[in-house]
């Protein structure tokens, strides 16, 4: 199939960007989106001009490095990170709009690629259980129910790739930061943290360019990792939970 | 073997084994007799720490706790991303809990078995031993593993093992023990406690005085070369299957770190030793740029099989039973499915050129769940396997709940890698290399769900003791900015870099990745002869040539290049392409994952020679084209009896 693609291109933070169009020829549709962009990608080395930014690495979407605002649906029609969105989802002819993620927690490097380094601080912040090298209990000393263990694995499947936070109309980082609370607040060894755990990482996430959250549920509906809004409700009942006991809010 | 191709030099031996106590004891021994670093002196001494997976994140994590000064770098945007975070299918542990007779002496036959008889008994001995406290870490710090009802961790059987001995959550372990790893770091990161170079790429290693005292990175958002000082250097940069171009590895995983440190004068060492996985899903087209793998778990409970007939291209569900060849079954009834991976990736190969193959290409075979799904219910196998099947869906299109999935061998993992001791340090003093980067404990073939346990054995258990050991004689003497040994290597990471972007021909960077990859997986890949490795030995130079004077890199140095980060990258692995079939073709025998045509018995099957072959290759670099040097580490076995591999 023959396509015209509408990609943003930003030389570097400080430059403002545009759409430019690309047309696109001979695409097979059991070509992935990213390696569509490859092919367009070689032939604008080859005709001299410069190749589009995009993150990416796995390519089986797991990594969470790339993400694209796709006719402006993050990571496109299917709910999967774009490394898993293969051509068959689009028909000869389309004209596709591929934008970064926009956020002003996110800003631009180039093209595509935009800074996400704002989750490694919110996680940095608190979302860890403290338990130094060496100073583990034999791991059965614990049980834990397969029903709490399985849903700290759902919240726990997060790929911190921003797509939550690129769909959402506020750009809240609030699904990314939930996921991580809940996934460690549902497990015993995560008890003794989880009050200071949710002040501090929901203190950074405030820190950092994101909005608040509204309970809008965009987030949750282009998660690749279908991550539920009830980890958010979770985060809720322990920042409540914290605070009644009267912790000091951190932001 | 003619001379040109390399020469031998002086044998190498291990030399920090405590190899006067019996192996169950060396590891405590070594740990007794290893110098400890004073609390209050570790604040003086600084680490490089190059990568972020399993192996990095984990050491950066536990040398930060232990009161180092961490510095730590890896080129993705984050550190959660390592590659480490693909790895689907578990970590063995002999914990033992399933009550079928594992103990750390059955891991360790396994893994030394498993291994072809290619790997050092004392390492493979102490990986086993710290298996089970990775599991309580792992745990203690959150890591969902998959439990029963009954609150209790769950196991299962994998790869080859006839314990159940992995532990595993859903198809994502290695995501989940990276997060683990990456969070205890972020923490660390968090107290200060480490410097962090995020999208930073190491060129070159700085070596002074004899010891290895830095590294030159290039920014990859600034384009700006610098160099970086510390007491030691570690790296825990990955594998090299992307030598191969189609690989599972994710498309930035590379050899240039490990590679520029051996140019520099680390052995490389076993490096044809790379391991086909045989669960991927088969290649489409051309523009294919990377290989989907799906755990080896499938294997528990899917049945392989291609038709009976050649050419028979009905629909799977219309092939009825009498006319399939569940080959693997029948070849290997005691192991069945579940034979260890070269066999299960030679076979379908082999069934595949008999003109069996199935799917569009002829590249596949089936891997049928019906059986298991009748049995167990559709239910059971989708808590089991859920996200693989949604996985082959998406890339496929097709449902393996309804048909047959296809499957085909992919690279998936490198053994070889950089030389190292007992205590995981390079022939160069003070620069030590962990997890796959090295050249592992692994042998020549790797067992299932023994990657993610030697990468965070290295990382938290094994390098923080070693490492002090080698500190105990620091600080050293502080290295000036503009000291010769750095302004040289600073000098020549700049020149190569202005040289690729120079040369403007006509192909791209991605071209001769290509071209270099197809070659290496028709004639250095699952069967070898020497014949094709000759032959490959002819064209790799051409290749190269053909690289430093028509390759067309986009761009400049001082931005954001992707494309200049491809090219080095690829520079590399022509290099090690060479290497790699001067090693294989040295090697006049089957063993591991390789079948040397030259080397099978009567029956067709791999045939290994421990007369003549009983030790690991270590490389060293030599410049101008001038032939490497082989150094032979000779591997005595004490505890495990030599035998030739049988899963018949």
């Amino acid at each position: 199939m023959n396509l015209t693609l509408k990609i943003w291109r930003q030389v570097s933070p400080a430059k403002k960007g545009k759409m430019v169009s690309y047309h696109v020829t001979d695409v097979s549709p059991d070509m992935s989106f990213l390696e569509m962009l490859d092919v367009l990608n070689e032939k604008l080395i080859l005709d001299g001009d410069d190749p589009i930014a995009f993150d990416h690495d796995c390519r089986e979407g797991i990594c969470g490095s790339c993400g694209l605002m796709i006719d402006g649906v993050a990571h496109g029609p299917e709910q999967a990170t774009v490394c898993q969105l293969h051509m068959r989802s689009f028909s000869d002819g389309d004209v596709i709009d591929i934008e970064p993620w926009r956020s002003g927690g996110f800003p631009v490097v180039k093209d595509l690629v935009v800074d996400r380094s704002a989750f490694d601080r919110i996680i940095s912040a608190g979302g860890f259980i403290s338990a130094p090298t060496g100073t583990a209990p034999e791991a059965h000393a614990t049980p834990v129910p397969k029903k709490d263990s399985d849903a700290a694995f759902d919240a726990a499947t997060c790929i911190g790739c921003g797509a939550c936070v690129a769909a959402c109309p506020n750009g809240s980082a609030m699904l990314f930061t939930a996921s991580k609370v809940a996934h460690l607040g549902l497990l015993p060894q995560g008890q003794p943290e989880r009050d200071e755990r949710v002040l501090r990482m929901v203190g950074q996430q405030d820190a950092e360019d994101f909005g608040g959250c509204s309970n809008i549920g965009e987030c949750s509906a282009v998660c690749p990792k279908g991550i539920s809004m009830e980890t958010i409700s979770r985060l809720n009942h322990d920042l409540l939970g914290a605070l009644r006991a009267g912790a000091v809010p951190a932001s | 073997m003619p001379l040109e191709l390399f020469t031998v030099g002086e044998p190498i031996a291990d030399t920090k084994a405590p190899t006067d106590v019996p192996v169950p004891q060396m590891w405590d021994e070594r740990k007794f007799r290893a110098r400890l670093v004073n609390p209050a002196n570790r604040r003086r001494l600084s680490v490089i720490v190059v990568g972020t997976g399993l192996a990095g994140g984990s050491a950066a994590a536990t040398l930060a706790e232990a009161g180092y000064r961490v510095k730590n770098f890896w080129f993705q945007d984050s550190p959660r991303r390592a590659h480490s975070v693909a790895a689907q299918g578990g970590i063995n542990a002999a914990k033992n809990y399933r009550n079928d007779g594992d103990s750390v002496h059955r891991l360790f036959y396994d893994t030394v078995k498993g291994g072809d008889f290619r790997s050092r008994e004392s390492n493979s001995y102490r990986l086993a031993e710290v298996s089970a406290a990775i599991i309580d870490q792992a745990v203690a710090q959150g890591v969902p593993f998959a439990r029963e009802y009954g609150g209790l961790l769950d196991n299962r059987s994998f790869g080859g093992a006839q314990v159940s001995r992995t532990f595993y959550a859903r198809g994502q372990t290695g995501q989940q023990l990276l997060y683990g790893a990456y969070q205890a770091l972020e923490r660390q990161i968090g107290l200060g406690n480490v410097e962090t170079h995020g999208r930073t790429e190491m060129l070159d290693l700085v070596v002074v005085d004899g010891r290895a005292r830095g590294i030159v990175v290039r920014d990859l958002i600034t384009g700006q070369i610098s160099t970086h000082l510390a007491d030691a250097v570690v790296l825990a940069s990955g594998g090299y299957s992307n030598v191969f171009y189609l690989s599972t590895n994710a498309k930035g995983s590379n050899v240039t770190a490990a590679w520029r440190a051996h140019k520099r004068g680390a052995l490389f060492a076993n490096p044809c030793y790379t391991q086909i996985h045989p669960t991927c899903i088969p290649v489409s087209g051309d523009y294919q740029s990377k290989l989907t793998l799906m755990s080896e778990s499938l294997r528990n409970d899917g049945r392989v099989w291609v038709p009976k007939e050649r050419g028979d291209d009905r629909d799977p569900r219309q092939i009825p039973e009498d006319e399939r060849d569940y080959f693997l079954e029948r070849k290997y009834p005691a192991f069945g499915n579940l034979v260890p991976r070269d066999i299960a990736s030679r076979q379908a190969k082999n069934v595949c050129d008999e003109g069996r193959g199935v799917g569009p290409t002829g590249l596949g075979v089936y891997l049928d769940f019906s059986d298991a799904i009748e049995r167990l219910g559709r239910s059971t196998i989708e808590s089991k396997y859920g996200n693989l099947f949604d996985m082959y869906n998406r890339i496929t299109g097709e449902d393996a709940y309804e048909t047959g999935m296809r499957i085909y061998p992919a690279v998936h993992y490198t053994m070889g890698g950089l030389w190292v001791d007992y205590d995981l340090e390079s022939n160069i003093p003070g620069l030590f290399v962990i997890g796959e980067a090295n050249f592992s404990d692994q042998g020549a073939n790797r067992l299932g769900a023994s990657a993610l346990m030697q990468g965070l054995a290295d990382g938290y258990f094994v390098l923080p003791n070693t490492l002090a050991n080698y500190l105990a004689d620091g600080p050293f003497p502080k290295v000036a900015a503009d000291h010769p040994s750095v302004v040289e290597a600073e000098t020549a990471v700049r020149a190569q870099t202005e040289k690729l972007l120079s040369i403007n021909g006509t192909r791209t960077v991605a071209s001769f990745h290509r071209e270099l990859g197809r070659l290496m997986w028709d004639l250095c890949g699952m069967e070898r002869s020497d014949e094709g490795l000759r032959k490959a030995l002819d064209r790799i130079p051409e290749i190269k040539h053909e690289f430093w004077t028509n390759v067309k890199v986009s761009g400049e140095q001082g931005v954001f290049n992707q494309n200049l980060e491809h090219a080095g990258r690829v520079a590399d692995f022509i290099e090690l392409a060479e290497l790699m079939c001067v090693d294989a073709l040295h090697r006049n025998e089957s063993c591991g994952g390789h079948f040397r045509a030259e080397s099978q018995t009567p029956e067709g099957e791999a045939l290994r020679d421990d007369e003549n072959f009983a030790y690991v290759a270590a490389w060293e670099y030599t410049p101008d084209g001038t032939p490497p040097v082989l150094h032979r580490e000779a591997l005595e076995y004490e505890y495990i009896h030599l035998a030739q591999r049988s899963y018949k």
